[in-house]
């Protein structure tokens, strides 16, 4: 009997991938954690690592870990292929879409704060443009536009400052808190 | 002076147009989704008396039978309108998507009307 081997090479870039998708993991889970008085008004952290991984990764590097971090919070929170694992897959595809468009933008104007509000409104936008076409069609989610619109605002701004704030973290060795290194 | 160098670092000159941007996208959904009171019945009268009151919620069409033939209303999710009516001057008709509450389409030689009613009524009554 011959034993076959099947043998999948795994590179230092799908290493840095799965690290940074379990990180932006983390925090889904965390925030389901905190109450929310509307379903769909969220932080977002996890947009936070998606938002490092361009900056400093590239855009497909970006799309790998918000992929991994919708497929692995359905598994986690049992909602996979419901209704809201399908909500949250067409938040993250916008926000990509979104982000791919807006990483051209030249940096000197537009930060990360720019990069993270967008981001927002386009999670929101692809969220709401397939709740209304196929779970909510009526005049009841309109009654909500101007909530999540708020919401992605002020989130995305706070996300923004975050990541500028992680940006310009001094190296690891020259601080002195606790060491605190992004993988 | 090490708080304005801080700000500067985090908000570039584009972050505070797309935050403008933002705010004002958000005002103008307050206006348009919270200024006007958006209806969510659709009362049908015919000469005079209701006879039906259905919920803005899904499509459907109503035929009521007046003097003069048969008006259709159509029926959407938010909105509703007059499709067909055999007055000579279509004027329901013309008056295309009824959105707001109090709005009304009537179509007289055929004794028939259509109104928005929302939460709270702006008016008790309309004369015409």
């Amino acid at each position: 009997m011959t034993r076959s081997v099947i043998e999948l090479p795994v590179s230092a870039d799908d290493r840095r991938i799965a690290r940074l998708a379990a990180l932006a993991i983390g925090l889904t889970l965390a925030e389901a954690a905190i109450p929310s008085p509307i379903p769909g008004v969220k932080p977002g952290l996890a947009n936070i690592v998606i938002l490092l991984v361009l900056m400093q990764h590239g855009w497909r590097a970006a799309a790998w870990v918000s992929a991994l971090r919708v497929l692995a919070s359905g598994l986690l929170f049992g909602s996979l292929f419901a209704p809201g694992f399908w909500l949250s897959s067409a938040g993250a595809l916008a926000s990509l879409l979104v982000l791919a468009l807006a990483r051209h933008l030249p940096r000197a104007y537009f930060g990360p704060v720019s990069l993270s509000v967008l981001a927002a409104f386009g999670h929101i936008g692809g969220q709401l443009a397939l709740a209304g076409w196929w779970l909510l069609p009526g005049a009841a989610l309109i009654k909500l536009l101007p909530v999540f619109a708020a919401a992605a605002l002020i989130f995305g701004a706070v996300n923004g400052v975050i990541v500028s704030r992680v940006l310009a973290a001094p190296a690891s060795d020259r601080r002195q808190s606790a060491p605190c290194t992004l993988p | 002076m090490l708080l304005h160098r801080e700000l500067r670092s985090l908000l570039r000159t584009g972050d505070v147009w797309v935050l403008l941007a933002g705010s004002s996208l958000v005002v103008a959904l307050t206006l348009w989704a919270w200024g006007g009171d958006r209806g969510d019945t659709a009362v049908i009268r015919a000469a005079g008396r209701v006879i039906e009151t259905a919920a803005l919620s899904r499509a459907q069409t109503f035929s009521v039978n007046g003097p003069l033939g048969t008006t259709q209303v159509e029926i959407q999710p938010g909105r509703a309108r007059i499709v067909r009516d055999p007055s000579p001057r279509q004027l329901c008709v013309k008056q295309g998507w009824l959105t707001q509450s109090g709005q009304a389409a009537l179509c007289l030689p055929n004794q028939v009307s259509l109104e928005i009613r929302g939460h709270d009524t702006a008016y008790d009554t309309l004369g015409y």
